[in-house]
């Protein structure tokens, strides 16, 4: 059962990261690239390692993601 | 032309990690060290968690660097954007609705509290000071969204933040000039599994939850500040 679960987490993730390469659009780019740092925490927490997957998650999925939302904000949103 | 090349090289970096990677054997403890930290760590730290032991106490003097970096990191960008004048913003952008405002004020102390639990049972719970700080940080990050105008105060903040890094080589001069070495945990053991044990790790990580949730919050501060 838990490797049905950590196999289609990780697919999730390998197209949530092709996503933010191809995306156009920066914004939805670094919404896909905080998904894949959010499921990357579960599958930390899937390998019982707690610690790092309360990091990746307040930190990967949070602060990074808030940090490039702002310089999109100052710099610009669609990719040429 | 470039392309060939390009190929040829990641054929051939592809191949040296996995053929470096085929030798590591995953999931077995060979190494001698981590066997010694999982065995002993407990009767030797007394911190319930084997994470934090190691972080705070076996390898105590490298989280030290690991605050270093953070501390330059956040410095620099206090350079880079803190020497510009700070603009007034308060009243130029658009105030965020009633129900967004009152979430806001309702979440804020609670996760605060969160990050707070997180650092201070950093010994018995997973998580600790790095974990518990970027938590705290968030939580300012919920304010600067939604209850704008809100600042942290630029010197209550370097005042925090310096104190926790004061802590942690005070700490770490005590044990030397006391003990044995560096970090060397001087205080009583206490009762395994209690608030009060481990000797001087939770102290040290306290200040290292206060230390890493204020420099993100500046960092945060910073960068906002300037985007508007």
């Amino acid at each position: 059962m838990n490797v049905i679960i950590a196999t289609v987490l990780v697919l999730v993730m390998l197209v949530a990261a092709i996503a933010a390469l191809i995306f156009k659009d920066l914004l939805n780019a670094v919404i896909a690239s905080s998904v894949v740092s959010l499921i990357a925490a579960v599958i930390f927490y899937l390998l019982q390692a707690p610690d790092v997957a309360m990091a990746e998650a307040a930190i990967g999925a949070a602060l990074v993601t808030a940090i490039f939302i702002i310089a999109i904000r100052r710099t610009k949103r669609f990719e040429e | 032309m470039r392309r060939i090349i390009a190929i040829a090289l990641l054929a051939i970096i592809v191949m040296g990690i996995s053929l470096a990677v085929r030798e590591i054997p995953f999931g077995k403890t060979d190494t001698k060290v981590g066997e010694y930290y999982l065995n002993e760590g407990r009767e030797e730290t007394g911190a319930a968690n084997i994470v934090t032991s190691v972080v705070v106490n076996y390898r105590g003097f490298d989280t030290l660097g690991e605050i270093a970096v953070l501390f330059t990191a956040a410095i620099g960008l206090g350079a880079v954007f803190g020497s510009r004048k700070k603009r007034k913003v308060a009243e130029e952008v658009e105030k965020s609705s009633l129900i967004v405002y009152t979430g806001c004020r309702f979440l804020f102390p609670v996760i605060l509290l969160v990050g707070a639990y997180i650092f201070i049972y950093g010994h018995l719970t997973p998580g600790g000071g790095f974990q518990g700080g970027a938590v705290v940080a968030s939580a300012f990050l919920l304010m600067y969204l939604t209850c704008r105008g809100k600042r942290v105060r630029d010197k209550s903040n370097k005042v925090v933040e310096s104190l926790g890094g004061l802590i942690f080589v005070g700490m770490g001069l005590v044990g030397l000039v006391i003990g044995k070495g560096f970090l060397f945990n001087f205080l009583p053991k206490g009762e395994f599994l209690t608030l009060f044990s481990a000797g001087i790790i939770p102290i040290i990580y306290i200040a290292i939850g206060f230390k890493v949730g204020a420099e993100l919050a500046g960092v945060l501060d910073n960068l906002i500040e300037e985007s508007k």
